[in-house]
């Protein structure tokens, strides 16, 4: 494949960035176009869509082809453009709410048929275009504008939704944390089939500080795990720590005290088909257990724009129908 | 001794088959249909079935009814009343009375003529024929299940398959009545159990021995002479509504040079089209059958801005859901073509009768400001030529086109004179040529359509979408742009009209009463009106293919008649288009929603009775 020479500045357009300042789409988008950049593919193969809400201005912000479509719908419309055209690098930008409430059916249903598109889920578990409403991730009790007593309803966590939707990719990252995030997008961008990276996203504005739980402080490397395909699962500000399985669940540990050594630490398994350690990782929360970070799952199924070719390629080596003429004519005619 | 044979010569006949929904119906009217066609009858079909896939046996509610009508002359509709009634139970007697011409033949199976059928259809005596007043009918009673079992003894089939095979007993019975050769049942039959041998010989078993109980029986049965229509020459094929829909479609593909893109979510009676699409892998066609209406357009319209030729289809409560994303082509102005099989409404309403009631919907049912193309189909097999049509215009002005057609349509068919791709008009979608000049919304002739630029065009990335642009395609929320952006889309598709073809009247060029329909009711209109003609009435039919926008010269030929008649299957939603976009005129109204389509009857006397006052 030919090799294109980009920078960062390639990929932005010239539309006035309107985000408010201190937002963490900012930092989202920088790491996105140094990543196209460095991927070097044809620029104009890029097709990125989005829905409705903050996060999806992106496309205008970006010197590709780009699609700012309808609330939830993304999704759908970004399957479309895959299965059309299967040559393009089709990227969905979409929120919290854009995916996992109004447009959660086609978000489930895009990941279990596995379409080669890279969805990036800003999760800031806020409504923030709409002013402050709760999210489907926002937690228990959280009051917000429409929750001023707290609201009465669990949250999704959105990597249990994409196990439980079949998927075949879902990784993990921080607007924050713009290596890691570098890092990630790019393993995502190679995968084939839906990748779907949550990206914890901070809404300066009405939720201000929703995950400085695990990134304020000195500590705070003892609050995340950075989980690397084949790695051992070590933590920690002195990485002294690790996980450990005991009676069918996690555990964090301190290698060296109470008789545990590094030996009995676990080695992360992205493509592990089975779901049930993924399923652990992604659930780890704050205190007992520090928050998952990285390439989660990343398992090989084919593709559904593939496998639709396919078909197609299959059926057409035998056709006995060519054009229309033909097709018009097949069957039973008769002359008058 | 000779049998003495009675032979009754016909212009035309209406038969129909009628049973339990589970009784085969469907398939018995299909294979006699296409057999009539091939012995060169003209014909026209008209299927009519519960939404329940197996309704409570024996009921009235779960009769499935399948009407074909046929002739030496052009047909064109699938008739009022039936001629002939194979009633395979009591309950379809009782469903049928109403739709049966005056001493009609009523064949139907003395074997379900028991106890508990009469209880199930609910009939208080076990005299049908007197509680439903048809004693001067031609009654003939054929013992169908002892037949069917005796013809299937040698087989060793259980019970249930046996009585499976009961509808070819009274299609045998039906072709020796209506002389239509066997072997083209056989040939059909094959080609549907040819991989399940068992099915296929008992079935053609029990066809032959229908036919053979016809032969000799023929002191008491009638047999009925259909000259061969007189039909132009050509290459036939049947066809219904939804197949010309999916093949029309394939044909625009073809000739725009563009692949097909079909999402879509299965709806009774749209699925058809999907189905047959799905099967045209052959063509390269993709179809995505999506998680629900919403993702069927989404993915089509995803498509289109990749560069395919996008198309939904559904019918109405589909439609509904459909709406948001059609505003979405028309704000960022893709070629997009939404094709709504009609059914019975509101919400679930009826899903399997026809109506045509979706049409405000069609025109007015989205947010904003929000013009469309809309089409409607009025035969079957013209469905092929509007489907065509509405890629044309969606791929040449940028526009998403909106065709209607209606169950009546879709599942209905006719004889169909085979087009060849060369003689149909050409296709040049928009496709933007020159980076340099190329913004999102600039719009460089006539029509007002943008250019089409789609990803992997290198020099012509730009983004587009649901909010207001300028003509570079940035994001504008200035009121003067929006006003101006309004109005040009609203003018971009009143521009179609030049691609419109001028409406001609049939019968009367000026008259006292103009008969104006649209869509599916075409058939049934003309019919009354070349009647009325015939009967040296003044009266002529306006009948509408394209709704918006109207032809050119609508004014001009309402003009020419004393009093305008609006027939359609809703209770007036194209009068109330007309009153609206042509308030000069005063609009009369014949209006029917039952879920069935016109008689010919019924507009005859509504025309009379205007014709009158």
């Amino acid at each position: 494949m030919t090799q294109y020479t980009y920078t960062a500045k390639d990929f932005k357009s010239s539309n006035e960035v309107r985000w408010c300042p201190g937002c963490g789409d900012h930092a989202i988008m920088n790491a996105i176009q140094r990543v196209m950049a460095d991927l070097g593919l044809k620029k104009a193969d890029y097709a990125v869509i989005s829905g409705i809400g903050c996060s999806s201005r992106f496309p205008y912000y970006m010197n590709t082809f780009g699609f700012h479509t309808i609330h939830g719908r993304a999704s759908a419309i970004a399957s479309g453009v895959k299965s059309a055209n299967p040559g393009l690098h089709v990227w969905q930008i979409t929120g919290d709410g854009d995916a996992l409430a109004i447009g959660g059916n086609h978000f489930i249903h895009t990941i279990r048929r596995n379409v080669d598109i890279n969805i990036i889920l800003f999760n800031n578990k806020i409504y923030g275009l709409t002013k402050g409403q709760y999210s489907p991730t926002t937690d228990r009790g959280e009051k917000t504008k429409t929750s001023p007593f707290g609201t009465i309803e669990d949250p999704f966590v959105t990597g249990q939704l994409v196990l439980g939707a079949r998927g075949t990719f879902f990784a993990r990252t921080i607007d924050g944390n713009m290596k890691m995030s570098q890092e990630i997008f790019d393993v995502a961008a190679r995968f084939k089939g839906t990748s779907v990276v949550e990206v914890l996203q901070n809404c300066v504005i009405f939720n201000n500080g929703v995950h400085e739980e695990i990134t304020r402080g000195d500590d705070r490397e003892d609050k995340q795990i950075y989980l690397k395909h084949g790695e051992k699962m070590v933590f920690g500000v002195n990485r002294d720590k690790g996980l450990v399985l005991e009676k069918g669940k996690l555990k964090a540990v301190t290698i060296g005290q109470e008789g545990y050594t590094l030996d009995d630490i676990l080695v992360h398994d992205a493509a592990e088909e089975d779901v049930y350690l993924h399923a652990a990782l992604i659930h780890m929360a704050l205190p007992k257990l520090p928050v998952a970070f990285g390439v989660i799952r990343s398992v090989q199924r084919p593709t559904y724009e593939q496998a639709m070719q396919e078909q197609i390629t299959g059926v057409q080596k035998t056709r006995k129908i060519t054009c229309v003429d033909d097709l018009l004519r097949s069957g039973n005619t008769w002359e008058v | 001794m000779i049998k003495e044979t009675k032979v009754i010569e016909l212009e035309q006949v209406a038969i129909r088959f009628s049973g339990d929904s589970g009784d085969g119906m469907q398939l018995t009217g299909t294979l006699f249909s296409d057999a009539t066609a091939l012995v060169g009858n003209d014909i026209s079909t008209f299927p009519d079935y519960p939404s329940e896939i197996r309704a409570p046996q024996g009921t009235v509610g779960g009769v499935s009814g399948f009407q074909v009508h046929f002739g030496n002359k052009k047909i064109t509709t699938p008739g009022d009343k039936a001629h002939v009634l194979i009633a395979m139970n009591p309950a379809a007697i009782k469903a049928n009375a109403k739709f049966l011409e005056p001493a009609a033949t009523i064949i139907f199976d003395s074997d379900s003529f028991t106890e508990k059928n009469f209880q199930k259809a609910k009939f208080q005596t076990t005299d049908p024929f007197t509680e439903l007043n048809l004693l001067d009918y031609h009654k003939i009673g054929v013992p169908i299940t002892s037949l069917t079992k005796e013809a299937l003894i040698d087989r060793n089939m259980d019970n249930k398959s046996v009585l499976r095979s009961k509808n070819m007993f009274a299609l045998g019975l039906v072709s020796w009545i209506f002389n239509r050769p066997l072997d083209i049942i056989e040939k059909a039959l094959n080609q549907k159990f040819g991989k399940i041998p068992e099915v296929l010989h008992s079935n053609i078993d029990v066809l032959h021995a229908g036919y053979n109980y016809g032969m000799n029986m023929q002191h008491t049965t009638p047999q009925f002479l259909v000259p061969a229509a007189d039909i132009e020459k050509g290459t036939y094929r049947n066809i219904n509504g939804n197949h010309a829909t999916a093949w029309g479609l394939l044909a625009a593909s073809e000739k725009a040079g563009l692949p097909l893109f079909l999402g879509s979510y299965p709806i009774t009676p749209a699925s058809d089209i999907l189905q047959a699409l799905s099967e045209r892998k052959d063509l390269g066609v993709k179809t995505f059958q999506a998680e629900d209406e919403i993702a069927g357009i989404c993915t089509a319209l995803g498509a289109s801005f990749a560069g395919a030729l996008g198309v939904t289809s559904t019918s109405g409560p589909g439609l509904a859901l459909k709406q948001e994303t059609i505003n979405l082509a028309v704000m960022a102005e893709l070629p997009l073509v939404i094709v709504n099989v009609q059914r019975g409404g509101p919400s679930t309403g009826l899903p399997t009768k026809t109506e045509q009631s979706d049409l405000m919907q069609a025109l007015w049912g989205r947010n904003g400001e929000s013009p469309i193309v809309v089409l409607a189909a009025s035969t079957p097999s013209d469905c092929f030529d509007y489907a065509f049509l509405a890629a044309k215009i969606a791929l040449e002005r940028m526009t998403p086109v909106l065709l209607l057609t209606d169950g009546f349509l879709g599942n209905g068919s006719e004889p169909w004179k085979i087009p060849s791709m060369a003689e149909m008009p050409s296709i040049t979608p928009r496709i933007a040529k020159d980076p340099s000049r190329f913004k999102a919304y600039r719009r460089l002739d006539e029509t007002l359509a943008r250019e089409w630029a789609f990803p992997g065009m290198e020099g012509f990335e730009h983004r587009i979408g649901g909010l207001e642009k300028d003509e570079s395609g940035t994001v504008s929320h200035d009121p003067a742009n929006h006003q101006l952006m309004c109005e040009i889309r609203a003018e971009k598709v009143a521009r179609v009209v030049d691609l419109v073809p001028k409406i001609e009247p049939y019968g009367c060029p000026e008259g006292d009463v103009l008969i104006v329909g649209w869509g599916g009711t075409y058939g049934h209109l003309v019919s009354a009106a070349r009647d009325l003609c015939q009967k040296g009435k003044r009266v002529g039919l306006a009948h509408f293919n394209y709704i918006n926008p109207l032809p050119a010269n609508t004014a001009e030929v309402f003009s020419n008649y004393k009093k305008i008649l609006v027939c359609e299957l809703n209770l007036g939603q194209f009068a109330a288009y007309l009153r609206d976009k042509l308030p000069r005129f005063t609009y009369h109204q014949f209006n029917k929603v039952q879920g069935l389509p016109f008689l010919v009857e019924e507009i005859k006397m509504s025309v009379t009775q205007l014709l009158e006052d």
